[in-house]
């Protein structure tokens, strides 16, 4: 965008001129950047996807190796985003309520998978959690299988969803006073009853911004899964892998028909995590 | 805050210590299975026929060639979303102006699209029938299955990083010491450089350091637009994938273990930062 044209909505400052340097200069660069590094790439996929047109995407769609792929991802990604939103309120509740050796350390290890790359992620729970893996052996004589079955899919996804989980729940209950809680023990309340009635309504946003943030990582994550899937057509194929496939085989078109469908989902998530805070406008959380 | 009220024995809020325990050690329990043994498999099975094999492993040449292109796109990409993220940071918390909501929506969108989706955006930009196809090759430039195809998926994905960690900075601070140097006759650079750019430093530093994270370590992005040549175009996560394809395993598991210390490198510098400089971070990262 044109400095003249940023200009131009922008609102008119007070006493008529901006006190501050760069309005023009700034958000010109910025949309410039954001214009050729994201939506550009992001607009040719939308151009592609509105070329095939409804019957050319619902026939592509249609293809049930397609469909188990999709249904696979979905399904994974949001069973993983509810065990990593329980896993993460357990996690941030024992950091911020109790004491005891090793908390800090708890506390930094959250954020291990943001900062590990996913596949060294992928290879290592592959290892750990296959036939003759130090927790596979284990597990499959009891008939759990869960490297190369879905449950090392939704293993993976939980692993990379946990830290939004725990880092979106942290700092209200951080913030959580106690003068609530005490009230409501002093007037007869049980601790369930507490934790239900006065401290769950005050983590809801919480909850609900780490769950969609989960669930958008879960269900367009690529690099931990492949490795732990199996990767069988029908039975662990998740959907991204099937656009690499697609890819791979040049056929463009139905890479572009999944493609599309995880970028509607991608900005369901996102029109839902710009709600949240919307929808919980009477609270005092400051996310 | 729960912390600073000393719990006496009678404190109605006190959860019964058997409780307590098992709720510590459920957490522990799943940090364990979840993160901790992955990164002790790491370092075991890279290390599993030896600390020879394991160098041997990270000299070998197509290792190097990956080291060396992951972080050339590193350094091309850093510098490039720490700027202009500054600027728009600086558009977004400083100005108001039409918009805004829309466009702050838009910065968290590679935080929420698919990798996978992202290179196949590129491919389809710039790939053999792309909207680009014709005057790439008139003039002779490749993108695709190239360094360049390479650092814009890095680009793409690593895009908010930097900003999403100043906007709410840049928030809280407000523009009042700023609108004083202005108003004391400081120059724009000069407002920028004694007074933005200190206030700012540590939150700046902290986006740069997850920035440099995901740009080092991204997969499925860099997957689909790479071409996987050897030597030239794998980045050091492309190399792992080719290397346990082949059941190298101590070899994918060496590389590995360069990964995963760079990441507990960045976790220390993450924690450092949370614990010395929390103050002058976004009030999300305060750690006391």
């Amino acid at each position: 965008m044109s400095t003249a044209a940023a200009r131009l909505i922008a609102l008119p400052a007070r006493r008529g001129r901006r006190p501050l340097p760069g309005f023009g200069v700034s958000l010109g660069l910025g949309m410039a950047w954001l214009g050729l590094i994201v939506l550009l790439p992001l607009a040719a996929l939308a151009w592609k996807a509105a070329g095939l047109g409804l019957a050319g995407w619902l026939h592509a769609i249609h293809d049930p190796r397609v469909q188990a792929a999709l249904e696979l991802s979905f399904g994974a990604a949001l069973v993983a985003a509810l065990l990593a939103s329980c896993a993460g309120a357990l996690v941030a509740w024992v950091v911020v309520r109790y004491r005891f050796p090793g908390r800090r350390l708890l506390d930094a290890l959250v954020d291990l998978p943001f900062a590990l790359p996913t596949a060294v992620a992928g290879i290592a729970l592959t290892a750990i959690y296959s036939a003759n893996g130090w927790v596979g052996r284990w597990t499959e004589p009891w008939g759990l299988k869960i490297a190369y079955a879905p449950a090392g899919i939704v293993m993976a996804l939980v692993f990379v969803g946990l830290p939004f989980a725990v880092r979106t729940v942290q700092p209200v209950l951080e913030s959580l006073g106690r003068d609530q809680e005490e009230a409501a023990v002093s007037l007869g309340a049980g601790r369930f009853t507490t934790l239900r009635r006065v401290i769950l309504p005050e983590l809801l946003p919480g909850l609900l911004t780490g769950f969609s943030l989960a669930f958008a990582r879960g269900l367009g994550e690529y690099g931990s899964v492949i490795f732990i899937a199996g990767n069988l057509p029908f039975k662990t194929e998740i959907a991204p892998l099937l656009i690499t496939i697609r890819l791979e085989e040049y056929d463009y078109n139905g890479a572009v028909a999944i493609a599309a469908l995880l970028l509607a989902a991608s900005f369901v998530c996102l029109l839902a995590l710009n709600a949240i805070p919307l929808l919980f406008a009477h609270g005092k959380s400051d996310g | 805050m729960a912390r600073s009220f000393p719990a006496s024995p009678s404190d109605p809020l006190e959860t019964a210590a058997w409780l307590r325990w098992s709720l510590i050690a459920l957490a522990g329990a799943v940090m364990l299975l979840l993160v901790v043994l992955p990164l002790a498999m790491v370092l075991a099975a890279a290390f599993a026929k030896g600390i020879g094999v394991w160098f041997a492993a990270l000299v070998q040449p197509d290792a190097r060639a990956a080291l060396r292109l992951t972080l050339f796109t590193a350094a091309i990409v850093l510098p490039i979303n720490a700027g202009f993220g500054l600027l728009m940071a600086w558009a977004l918390t400083r100005f108001e102006f039409r918009g805004k909501r829309v466009l702050l929506s838009l910065i968290d969108l590679p935080f929420a699209v698919s990798p996978v989706v992202a290179g196949l955006c590129l491919v389809l930009l710039f790939g053999s029938d792309g909207w680009f196809a014709e005057w790439l090759a008139a003039h002779d430039i490749k993108i695709l299955f190239a360094r360049p195809a390479i650092v814009l998926a890095t680009l793409f994905i690593t895009f908010p990083f930097v900003v999403r960690e100043l906007i709410p900075l840049m928030q809280q601070q407000g523009s009042d010491e700023e609108l004083a140097a202005r108003s004391l006759g400081a120059g724009p650079w000069r407002m920028f450089r004694r007074v933005t750019l200190p206030n700012i430093k540590w939150g700046l530093l902290y986006g740069v350091l997850l920035c440099s994270a995901r740009a080092i370590g991204e997969f499925g992005a860099v997957s689909v637009v790479s071409g996987h040549i050897r030597g030239l175009t794998n980045t050091l996560p492309l190399h792992i994938e080719i290397l346990y394809n082949e059941f190298d395993s101590t070899a994918a598991f060496a590389v590995a273990s360069l990964l995963a210390g760079l990441a507990l490198v960045t976790l220390g510098l993450k924690f450092w930062l949370e614990a010395r400089h929390g103050d002058a971070l976004a009030r999300t990262h305060r750690r006391h």
